[in-house]
């Protein structure tokens, strides 16, 4: 009896008050292992947040075609289709 | 009863009754999130849920006051940092709101849904998350145990290892054979024992030029082997020499009386043995309950939750990650995608179908570093690989690139940290 209403008591309690406005489409949150959204960290990775999304868009898509030249980039661009690409430098561009 | 188990109970039967309510009036205002393990992958999520929703009251239990990173630790055994430029402090993880609890945690009652700490409290949770990195399988290797490790380091958790081996390589004399042994899968850092290699290499030429590194491998092939292995033969020629499987390389057992380690074809005894035993994850996921009969743990590749205990969550090295590697880049990656879902299932609403991204740098030598990376996402249910994207940084690629990948690999690391203790 114990058991089954623990369970019970974590299913049904819900705070849906506590979503944040907008998700993060799926890989935005992994960027930033490489550029870095704190300041304070000295990086030769060039800052992509808060960046014009059409930018990031067209820059990401001159990796997957291998028409930019770079070290890793090519290998990550072609891990995101063009549409995932627009939402994440949509996403991007909304942060700082 | 514990008045908030009863005001719980209470909470969940009024909402029962009101189906249409999710919220009773008189509910625990915020739901409590309870963290354990402080490093790459617990940071992270316990700083990523205040990010996303400040209401959730995150505690993060952490055994030690200081982390130590292993990223980079190889630079520290071979000489060319400071141990101190491994350590980070939670100071920013609290200043974000996290409670932060120097403690370790020593049981997990999932039905209760509370977690027990060394010091005897007790904290409640409505979900948990479990990062407690790896432990090492005392039991696996004959003669390799908790005493042998005072002689023969593995230096596998950074910190007071990484000191011991980077000491007995310094005051191995010129001309000394140092032996590695290299588990088999699945274990952390899977390129590791090769930057370590490289470094220790490195050491040598640069410092003990007539000294020698043998690597005992239990495996046949590794991580970005032959980027490792044509720098070797370019960089290190006359100092590191690689036995794999078939060659005879797994070690059977070890004698720390004598620094010997034994294969099936011979003993090499050694002035400095480097002993890279088999893990397992974190004792706490056992206790918990997460494991399977691997020791690692399986989980749901949408919300990182236990497939075997609802309400847990696990990230990092300790979860069985389909193809992506453990690593820091991949806790780090887990722990955003982890803490995005919990509020989600937190909130009643489904998680999405998520992205993850890991790269592994690697220096062979100061100016000279490589690479593997790659995007995953869950294909029925495991998570995997997305074909055309990853891989690793050119076989040829000129001497410019390994220069500047060295450069974007220190980066990555502060990058990387100053993300997570930042
Ligand atoms: C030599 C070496 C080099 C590496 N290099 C790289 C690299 O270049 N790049 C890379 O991405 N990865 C690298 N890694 C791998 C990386 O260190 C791990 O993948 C990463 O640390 C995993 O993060 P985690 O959060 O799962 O575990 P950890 O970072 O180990 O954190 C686990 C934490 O949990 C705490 N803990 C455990 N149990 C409890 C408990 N019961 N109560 C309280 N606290 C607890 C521990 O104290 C620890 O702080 C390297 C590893 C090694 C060994
Ligand atoms: C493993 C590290 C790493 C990850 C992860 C990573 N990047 Fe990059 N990024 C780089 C590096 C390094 C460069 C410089 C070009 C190169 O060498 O490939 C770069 C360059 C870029 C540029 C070009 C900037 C300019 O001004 O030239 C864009 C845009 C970009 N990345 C977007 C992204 C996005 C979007 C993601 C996440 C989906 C991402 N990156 C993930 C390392 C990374």
């Amino acid at each position: 009896m114990k058991a089954a209403s623990g369970i019970l008591v974590a299913a049904l309690v819900l705070w849906p008050g506590i979503l944040p406005a907008a998700d993060a489409p799926p890989g935005a949150t992994s960027c930033s292992g490489c550029h870095a959204t704190n300041a304070a960290a000295e990086t030769p990775v060039p800052k992509i947040h808060g960046r014009n999304a059409d930018e990031t868009v067209a820059l990401m898509a001159q990796f997957r075609s291998g028409s930019k030249p770079g070290t890793i980039m090519g290998r990550v661009a072609k891990g995101f289709t063009e549409d995932e690409t627009r939402a994440i430098a949509a996403w991007l561009a909304s942060q700082r | 009863m514990h008045p908030t188990r009863r005001k719980f109970l209470l909470a969940g039967a009024a909402s029962a009754a009101a189906v249409a309510l999710p919220l009773p009036a008189f509910a625990q205002s915020a739901p409590r999130v309870v963290v354990v393990g402080g490093g790459f992958a617990g940071a992270t999520v316990a700083r990523a849920l205040k990010k996303l929703a400040p209401k959730i009251q995150v505690t993060l239990v952490e055994s030690s006051a200081t982390f130590t990173a292993c990223p980079f630790s190889n630079g520290v055994i071979g000489g060319l940092r400071e141990l101190s430029a491994q350590q980070f402090g939670y100071d920013k993880v609290r200043a974000d709101g996290v409670t932060v609890a120097i403690q370790t945690a020593t049981r997990v009652d999932p039905q209760a849904r509370t977690v027990g700490l060394a010091d005897g409290a007790t904290l409640n949770y409505d979900r948990l998350v479990l990062a407690p990195g790896i432990d090492i399988r005392w039991d696996a290797l004959p003669g390799y145990n908790e005493a042998a490790a005072e002689k023969m380091p593995h230096a596998w958790r950074a910190g007071a290892q990484t000191a011991l081996l980077r000491r007995q390589l310094e005051s191995m004399e010129d001309g000394g054979l140092m032996v590695m042994s290299a588990p088999a899968n699945p274990f952390r850092c899977p390129p590791g024992p090769y930057e370590r290699a490289s470094l220790i290499g490195y050491y040598f030429k640069t410092k003990k030029p007539k000294s020698k590194l043998l690597v005992l491998d239990s495996k046949d092939a590794f991580s970005k082997q032959r980027l490792f292995q044509n720098a070797w033969k370019e960089l290190y020629p006359n100092h590191i020499e690689w036995v794999s499987l078939s060659s005879g390389g797994k070690v059977t057992s070890v004698d720390p009386a004598t620094n010997t380690l034994t294969t099936d074809f011979g003993k090499h005894e050694a002035k400095v043995a480097n002993v890279i035993p088999p893990q397992k994850a974190g004792r706490i996921a056992e206790i918990a309950g997460v494991t399977n009969q691997t020791g690692w743990c399986p989980i749901d590749p949408v919300t990182f939750e236990s497939r075997q205990v609802p309400g847990i969550h696990v990230v990092g090295d300790a979860t069985i990650a389909g193809g992506m590697p453990k690593s820091a880049f991949t806790a780090n990656s887990q722990a955003k995608v982890c803490a995005e879902a919990i509020v989600k299932l937190l909130a009643g609403q489904t998680p999405q179908q998520p992205k993850l991204i890991n790269t592994c740098y690697s220096l062979v030598a100061p100016d000279y570093g490589i690479e593997v990376a790659g995007v995953y996402h869950p294909v029925n249910g495991v998570i995997t690989e997305i074909p055309g994207s990853g891989g690793t940084t050119a076989l040829d690629a000129p001497k410019d690139v390994r220069t500047t990948e060295a450069a974007y690999a220190e980066a990555w690391f502060r990058t990387i940290t100053s993300e997570v203790f930042g």
